[in-house]
Order: C-alpha cells, then sequence, then structure tokens
C-alpha cells in the first residue's frame, strides 16, 4: 500500500471572537502559510478538501463562500464534508490511495462566535423525539459526566486535573487561547452550566481556521518534503440513540484501536479531541495514559474551533513529529452528542 | 485503478410532500431496495457515505448523526458530503473512491432531500448586506445565464419547451418520478406562466422528498452479480466570484467530462455514450450541457434537442428517467443521475430503458454552475 | 382533504439569532457605498477587478488589497423578467433583475432595471445608477434603487471577456 505522509499543517490564532473575518479572511491565511512552510504552489496541489458547517456560519453554502480562498483557475479537483476536517483529511487520504491525487490539501473552519453554540449544536439531535426537549450540548455533556461519575471512573479531582493541565500546556501553544486555571476552590465554587459540569469544563467558544498538506512517497520526494507517515487512520460511528449505548466508553475509539492493533504503551504524543474536561479524562483511560500526559498542546479546552478542532488534535501530534520530539502519536478527532462519532490517526516518524 | 461496481440502486417514490414518512423511513425505502438488489446483508456493508445540500433544508444540522443507526452505519465508518448541487454525483464518487482505494469491498451511500420539512427557498435566498434583496430563487439566479446562451446560439424560444416536454413524457414512463403530466405537449409548457423569463412554470424543476441510495462493491463482491461498471467518475469546481468564469459553458464542466472520457478511453462521446443522464434542472441546460460535455458542437446543442437527438429512442437520450425537471430531491438529484445510469447499463430501467445500452453517464451540477460531478458505468468490467 | 389528513404534521419553528459580519473587504465596500461611493478591489495578479469585493481573487487563490475606485455605470451583462414575487421584497412583479456589469469591473452583480419598457431591455445596453436621496444611506448596495438605460450604444457582449493582465 501506497505511504501517505503529512507534509504541513498550519493553523491561525485561536479567537474567542474573529470580529468580522469572513470565510476568505480565515482560511486565506492558513493556506498560505501551510504552502510556505512546505514550498509548494497551488498548482501542485491535486486534490483539495474542506470541513465546515453551514449552520455554524448562519448560511447554507458556507463551503462555498471558502472556496473563494483558494486558486481554482483552471478548475480543481474538490470537495467538501459538512464534518470536521479532520474527516476530510480522510478523505483525501482515499482520494490519493486510489490514485487520483498525489498532493492534497485539506482546510477546515469554522466560527461560533456570530451565534449561541449550545443552542446550534441542539440541532443536532432527532428532530422527532429528542430535539423538542432541546437539550443542548452541555446539558447533554453533563449527562455523560454524570454517568462516568455514578460508575466510578470519574472525580471532581481528575477533572480539575484536566483543566489545569490544559491550562498550563496552552500556555506553550502560541495559538491557544488564555483561559483561567482557577485554583481547586475556585473550581469546587465554579458556575454550574450543566451538572456536574462549570464553566471551566467547557471549552471556549472559538473562531479560527486550520489548513494541512498530505502527500505520497513519491511526492515527498520530489518535492522534497519531510513527511511524518499516517501509519493507520480510521473512523466510526456510535449509535445516535445515547438510551443504546453505554456512557462511559468509547466504543468506536475502543475498536478502532483493537484494529489498529499498536501498543499503547509505546505512543509518544496523544492529542485527543476533548471539548469537556470529563471527555479529557474519559479518553486518557482508554489511551492508557495520565491527564497530564494527554493533550499537550493544551487541546480543545484552550481553544475548540469547530469542523477544525479535530484536525488540528492530528496537527498537533504532526508537529510533535516534525521537529522530533516524539516518533509515534495518536490523535482523535469526534463528532456528535457525547463522543459519538470517533477518528483514530497512528502517525510516525522514519527512525 | 482498482475496479468498482454498482450491484444495487433504491429509489423512493418522489413527491412534493412525503408525509407518510418520517426522515429515516424515506432514506430506508431508498436504501433496502439497493441492499435488497444487490443481494447483500448488512453485514457484508463496511462503510455508509451519505450526501445531502443544505442541512436547512430539514432544520437539521448534520442529520447523518441522528440517522447513524436508520441508515445502518451504527459501528460503522459514515462519511457526510456536501458539495451543493452536485452533491448526489460527488457522493456516489465519494463512495466508489472507497473501493479504489482498495480499504473497502462493499460501500452503501444514499443521498436525500425532504424539503417539504422546511422552507428551501428562505433557506437558500439569505439577505446579505452586499448584494441586493431581489434573488428570486435558483431560477432567478440561472435565468440570466440561460439568456445568454440563446443569444449567443441563437437558439429559437421553442428549444426550452422541447426539453420540457420530452423529459416529462419520460417521466410519464417512470413510475418513481415526481411529475406525471399524462397529455403533456408543447402548447400545455408554452401556455403556463413565465416566471422568470425565458422559463416558464413547466420549464422547471418541481421540488420533491426523496431518496437514492447505491450499493458500490469491489471485484470480488461483484462476481457473478449484474453490475454497472466505474469505468470513469471525476470532480471539478470553481471558484463563485473567479473574473473570467463563463457561466454559460464552465471550464470546470468540460474539464470533468475530458477526464472522464479518458479514463473510460471515450474519444467520441456522441457515438460511444448510448444513453445519458444529465442534470437539467431548467429546460435550457440540456442544450448547454450538450456542448459543455463535447456531445454537441457550440451553439449547436439545441439542433440535437431540436431533431429528437435526445429522445429515448434518440442517437443520445439524455433523462431517460425524466430527469431533474420530473424529480428534484436536491440532495438526491445528482446520484439518481448516476443510479439510472447504472440501470441502464444493468438492463434495469423497465419502461425507459434504452436498447442496447452497454455504456451510460452520470452528471451532476451545482452552486452558481460552478461544482461538477460525473461518471461513466458500463455492463463490462 | 379531511381534518385528520391537514392534522399529520405539526410546525416546529425554529429560530437561532447570528451577529452575521460580512468580513473585513467586504465591510470597506459598505462603508464606501455609505458615502455613495463604489469601491472595488484588484487581484495582484491578473489584474481582474472584483466588485463587491470578498477579499480574493479566486482564480489566483490571492488576496485583493488594492482598491479601485468604480464608476455607478456600465452595461447588463445578462437579465431575466421576473414574474413571481419574492419573499419579503415588497417589489411588484414583473421586474427585471440583471447582471451589471460596471466599467472597469471584471465580475457583475444582480440589481434591478427600470425606467424602461420590459421588452427594449437588451443585453450589452448601457446602464447607470439611480441612487436613493442622500439622507436614506446605509451601509447597503440598496442605496441604489436600480440601473436605468443611458441612451447610448450597446456594446459588444464579447468585449466582456476577461484578459488576465
Amino acid at each position: 500500500m501506497k505511504r501517505i505522509g503529512i507534509v504541513g499543517y498550519s493553523q491561525n490564532k485561536i479567537k474567542r471572537d474573529a470580529g468580522s473575518a469572513n470565510e476568505v479572511e480565515l482560511i486565506m491565511p492558513v493556506v498560505h502559510k501551510v504552502l510556505e512552510t512546505t514550498n509548494l504552489t497551488q498548482s501542485h496541489i491535486d486534490f483539495t478538501c474542506s470541513g465546515s458547517c453551514d449552520y455554524l456560519q448562519g448560511a447554507a453554502f458556507a463551503f462555498v463562500e471558502g472556496l473563494n480562498a483558494i486558486q481554482t483557475y483552471p478548475p480543481i479537483k474538490e470537495s467538501h464534508v459538512e464534518m470536521d476536517a479532520a474527516w476530510a483529511l480522510y478523505e483525501s487520504y482515499l482520494r490519493i490511495l486510489s490514485g487520483e491525487a498525489e498532493i492534497a490539501l485539506v482546510y477546515g473552519f469554522g466560527k461560533s462566535s456570530p451565534g449561541n453554540l449550545d443552542q446550534i449544536m441542539s440541532l443536532q439531535l432527532d428532530p422527532y423525539y429528542v430535539a423538542p426537549l432541546s437539550p443542548d450540548r452541555v446539558n447533554l455533556a453533563g449527562l455523560q459526566a454524570n454517568s462516568m461519575m455514578k460508575a466510578g471512573i470519574l472525580t471532581r479531582e481528575e477533572m480539575y486535573l484536566a483543566i489545569s493541565a490544559a491550562s498550563r500546556n496552552g500556555l506553550n501553544n502560541p495559538n491557544a487561547i488564555k483561559i483561567d486555571n482557577p485554583s481547586w476552590d475556585e473550581y469546587l465554587m465554579g458556575e454550574i452550566v450543566s451538572s456536574p459540569l462549570t464553566k471551566f469544563d467547557c471549552s471556549p467558544v472559538s473562531d479560527g481556521a486550520s489548513a494541512m498538506i498530505i502527500a505520497t512517497e513519491d511526492a515527498c520526494e520530489k518535492f522534497n518534503l519531510s513527511p511524518v507517515w499516517i501509519d493507520k487512520i480510521g473512523h466510526q460511528v456510535d449509535s445516535a440513540n445515547l438510551g443504546f449505548r453505554d456512557l462511559t466508553q468509547v466504543k468506536p475509539v475502543s475498536d478502532l484501536l483493537e484494529k489498529f492493533k499498536i501498543d499503547l504503551s509505546s505512543i509518544d504524543v496523544i492529542e485527543s479531541h476533548t471539548q469537556f474536561s470529563h471527555e479529557v479524562v474519559l479518553l486518557s483511560k482508554i489511551f492508557n495514559c495520565s491527564i497530564e500526559e494527554i493533550n499537550p498542546s493544551g487541546g480543545p479546552l484552550v481553544g475548540n474551533v469547530m469542523m477544525a478542532a479535530g484536525l488540528d488534535a492530528i496537527g498537533h501530534t504532526f508537529e510533535k513529529l516534525q521537529n522530533h520530539s516524539a516518533k509515534t502519536g495518536l490523535a482523535h478527532a469526534a463528532s456528535g452528542p457525547c463522543l459519538q462519532q470517533n477518528l483514530l490517526a497512528y502517525l510516525r516518524c522514519d527512525s | 485503478m482498482i475496479p468498482a461496481a454498482v450491484i444495487g440502486i433504491g429509489q423512493t417514490k418522489y413527491d412534493s410532500k412525503r408525509r407518510d414518512v418520517s426522515m429515516p423511513g424515506l432514506i430506508r425505502e431508498a436504501i433496502d431496495k439497493a441492499i435488497i438488489q444487490a443481494g447483500v446483508e448488512w453485514q457484508d456493508i463496511d462503510a455508509v457515505v451519505l450526501g445531502k445540500a443544505p442541512d436547512m433544508f430539514e432544520g437539521v444540522m448534520m442529520p447523518e448523526l441522528f440517522l447513524a443507526d436508520a441508515i445502518g452505519a451504527y459501528n460503522k465508518p459514515l462519511l457526510r458530503v456536501h458539495t451543493a448541487g452536485s452533491v448526489g454525483g460527488s457522493t456516489a464518487i465519494m463512495a466508489a473512491t472507497h473501493i479504489t482505494s482498495g480499504q473497502y469491498k462493499c460501500v452503501l451511500t444514499v443521498s436525500f432531500e425532504k424539503q417539504s420539512e422546511s422552507n428551501a427557498t428562505w433557506a437558500l435566498s439569505p439577505k446579505y448586506p452586499y448584494t441586493p434583496h431581489i434573488n428570486a430563487g435558483a431560477g432567478g439566479y440561472f435565468a440570466p445565464y440561460m439568456r445568454e446562451y440563446i443569444r449567443r446560439s441563437k437558439a429559437p424560444e421553442h428549444i426550452g419547451w422541447q426539453v420540457a416536454v420530452k423529459d416529462r413524457r419520460n417521466a410519464n414512463l417512470n413510475p418513481l418520478a415526481h411529475l406525471q403530466i399524462p397529455n403533456i405537449d408543447l402548447e400545455m409548457v408554452k401556455n403556463t406562466p413565465m416566471l422568470w423569463e425565458p422559463l416558464r412554470y413547466l420549464e422547471s424543476c418541481p421540488s420533491s422528498d426523496g431518496a437514492c441510495a447505491l450499493v458500490i462493491a469491489s471485484k470480488e463482491v461483484a462476481k457473478g452479480k449484474n453490475a454497472a461498471w466505474i469505468k470513469g467518475m471525476s470532480i471539478r469546481s470553481e471558484g463563485t466570484l473567479s473574473a473570467g468564469r463563463d457561466e454559460v459553458n464552465p471550464l470546470a464542466g468540460q474539464m470533468c467530462a475530458k477526464d472522464i472520457y479518458s479514463q473510460a478511453g471515450i474519444t467520441n462521446p456522441l457515438k460511444e455514450i448510448d444513453c445519458a443522464e444529465i442534470y437539467v434542472p431548467f429546460s435550457w441546460y440540456e442544450p448547454m450541457w450538450l456542448e459543455n460535455l463535447g456531445f454537441a458542437e457550440l451553439n449547436q446543442g439545441w439542433k440535437f434537442t431540436d431533431s429528437g437527438k435526445t429522445e429515448l429512442s434518440g442517437e443520445i437520450p439524455f433523462n431517460m428517467s425524466g430527469g431533474v425537471l420530473s424529480s428534484n430531491p436536491i440532495g438526491a438529484s445528482g446520484m439518481i443521475r448516476f443510479g439510472e445510469a447504472a440501470l441502464q447499463v444493468m438492463g434495469l430501467a423497465g419502461e425507459h430503458q434504452v436498447d442496447n445500452a452497454n455504456v451510460a453517464m452520470g452528471h451532476a451540477y451545482g452552486g452558481a454552475a460552478q461544482f461538477f460531478a460525473m461518471w461513466i458505468v458500463s455492463s463490462h468490467q | 382533504m379531511d381534518k385528520a389528513q391537514e392534522k399529520d404534521y405539526f410546525e416546529s419553528l425554529i429560530s437561532l439569532e447570528y451577529n452575521f459580519t460580512a468580513g473585513s473587504a467586504t465591510t470597506r465596500f459598505l462603508e464606501a457605498i455609505a458615502k455613495g461611493n463604489i469601491v472595488g478591489q484588484k487581484c495582484p495578479k491578473c489584474g481582474a477587478v472584483y466588485v463587491p469585493p470578498r477579499g480574493s481573487c479566486p482564480r489566483d487563490g490571492v488576496p485583493t488589497l488594492e482598491e479601485i475606485q468604480l464608476p455607478d455605470y456600465g452595461c447588463i451583462e445578462s437579465f431575466t423578467v421576473v414574474h413571481i414575487p419574492i419573499p419579503g421584497n415588497p417589489i411588484e412583479p414583473p421586474f427585471v433583475s440583471a447582471m451589471i456589469r460596471l466599467d472597469g469591473a471584471n465580475i457583475s452583480f444582480l440589481h434591478l432595471i427600470q425606467e424602461i419598457a420590459l421588452e427594449d431591455i437588451r443585453i450589452g445596453m448601457r446602464v447607470k445608477a439611480v441612487w436613493k436621496p442622500e439622507t436614506e444611506w446605509t451601509t447597503s448596495l440598496e442605496n441604489i434603487k436600480w440601473f436605468k438605460p443611458t441612451g447610448e450604444v450597446d456594446i459588444n457582449p464579447e468585449s466582456l471577456k476577461f484578459i488576465s493582465s
């Protein structure tokens, strides 16, 4: 099988409110930056794929607006997923494997500041049975956190640990949002958003965009690119029926790990798409690492650009491998209520 | 390319309001038919790819997530494609790419729109400050391009009516088609109200509820089955606001067609393609696409329509099923074209079957005539 | 239809509020139009002039920073006569929605044509903006009420073809 590697990644500085920037103005800087870091031009790209969501942008066809940021003359091979851009990466990966492309550009963008994110995300729910009850996304996350507490696999101490680690790690991430690092007492007194989640446990509303370039081994040699190999990548979705799921587990992630057959203890860096503190705890348990070890970038708790944060987990993992501070990395992307849909990518450097 | 073939096609009955079914119910109607025709079991499906146009059409954000169980994606990979009006086509291509990548053996793909759940014109016409609020739906947007085509080609007015009649006559042979107009003729089309000049009411597509599903498989899975082999598939996009774009004869459409012809070894599409399901939501797009796709010389496409070459028994039948002009569940409309092309080469198109159809083309476009997806299917591997 | 059938659905209204922003490039355009000026943006690579600008040239994938003052006259690139009402717009059909290509611009935008009989409108016809009274100007392209014919000789539509600089 063809080897495919990530050769570049770039992310805008994440903002709580990107002001008047439109889709084009969000996307163009990251695309130009990732091209610059790889010494490629837009004419080298033979497949482009993006991830975005109309409801976040508040207009149908947000990705069509976004496409004006890309060179499209002569016309390009291009597609779009109404998903996190981690899945745009997966689509690009399959396109390259099928021989359709050698070098692919992936980007994701999201602007959550203009609307009410919690309300908007409720529109993801079953419109017949669940949405009319209008639970918002934090309510549902609270449900999962409670299930974990009842099962004895989550404590407030662990949640606090996740927040402190994120806040600390975020200081080393130039693109992160600076978040509060509450004392234990402050945390316990924190305003409850949806029990047991306080405002500290939730990721900040974020605006931004990210871009990534992947290429075949041949293209890497031809253009002198230094790849981090996508050794394994896969994704899986769980049931939509929350009552049918065991919320103390993330079945898709466990299933994918089993398929990947990788030794978790040998992985140097893990970045996961965890939007709430209890998700950090849950995923760190599944990945068999400590709460302090997971998400060295700070993770979504210090910047959660909807439709890009999953790609960012992969991007941050790539960065650690590219600068040789790690040899192997595992990245996780998620979507849907209570981690319904999950993607894992196992990255490796040539030794 | 690793071979891939369509082995099952399922479609719902298309109608303006399918209030008898929920969204999952509508989609399952198509999926069940596709899976039964393919002769596979649920456990044979390795992945599900869902496509649809803007979520605002139903008021559910990323509906594939709540549909995961109904579409059989539970515990499987699920991908959601959205490329505007071309989405049905690009979704089928994405599903086929799962096979051609060598990573999957059998993939289910489905696309749908249940426009009756929401107000589509509202969803498509947001009010922005930088354009005056005179956007009168998709027809109002595309009508100036059709007028420009008429100016360039000097085509007579009746060509549009003729396309409208031909496609509706074909629809009368397709029990699933939304519009069934038994007595359709030129007089009837001509006497319907003008909507957006040069387009009359019956020269425009309806707004439909419906779903279409395909099962796409590898050589191993397709072995011994009636199959439509994918000989070429491609996509092309161009930016909406790009200077120099020719919206009447878009370069992206020309390039996409050339790409699939070359993959399929086709040098003369008119001679080598037996029939085509082409995305024609407004009558004038038939002659426009005849030229754009290289079936006719520039400005000559309308003569094909005029002389009956695109009729069911003509030299290059276009839209045997009745086309988008007869059924238009937007997100599924592209996949219906791709699926109907497959039905033709599998010999399963029923009353609208073209005799000895061995090579067929499926086509979809979207956005401001800027997104294209196409494929060529053949009865031979 | 009997009553039972009428009630086979219920309406569930979704209402979401957004603080919609036009983008920095378009904001500058809207600020200029609030003063009665039409300002486009020029691509540094191919020279294409965009109006209203979105901040980029999709032909080359580069930002368009240079701003160009454009006149409020040009020609009709193409048009349609709309015979159906637009939800939320008081204008009475039939009316003309036209692709207006301002002189010096390389893309067109949709606007209304008035002050002429419908059957006399042609592709290539020269037109000029009719502005609302200055007191009613806001940050909107609707400061222009509509375009009207200038009476000049039509242009050849072929001359609208874009030639990259």
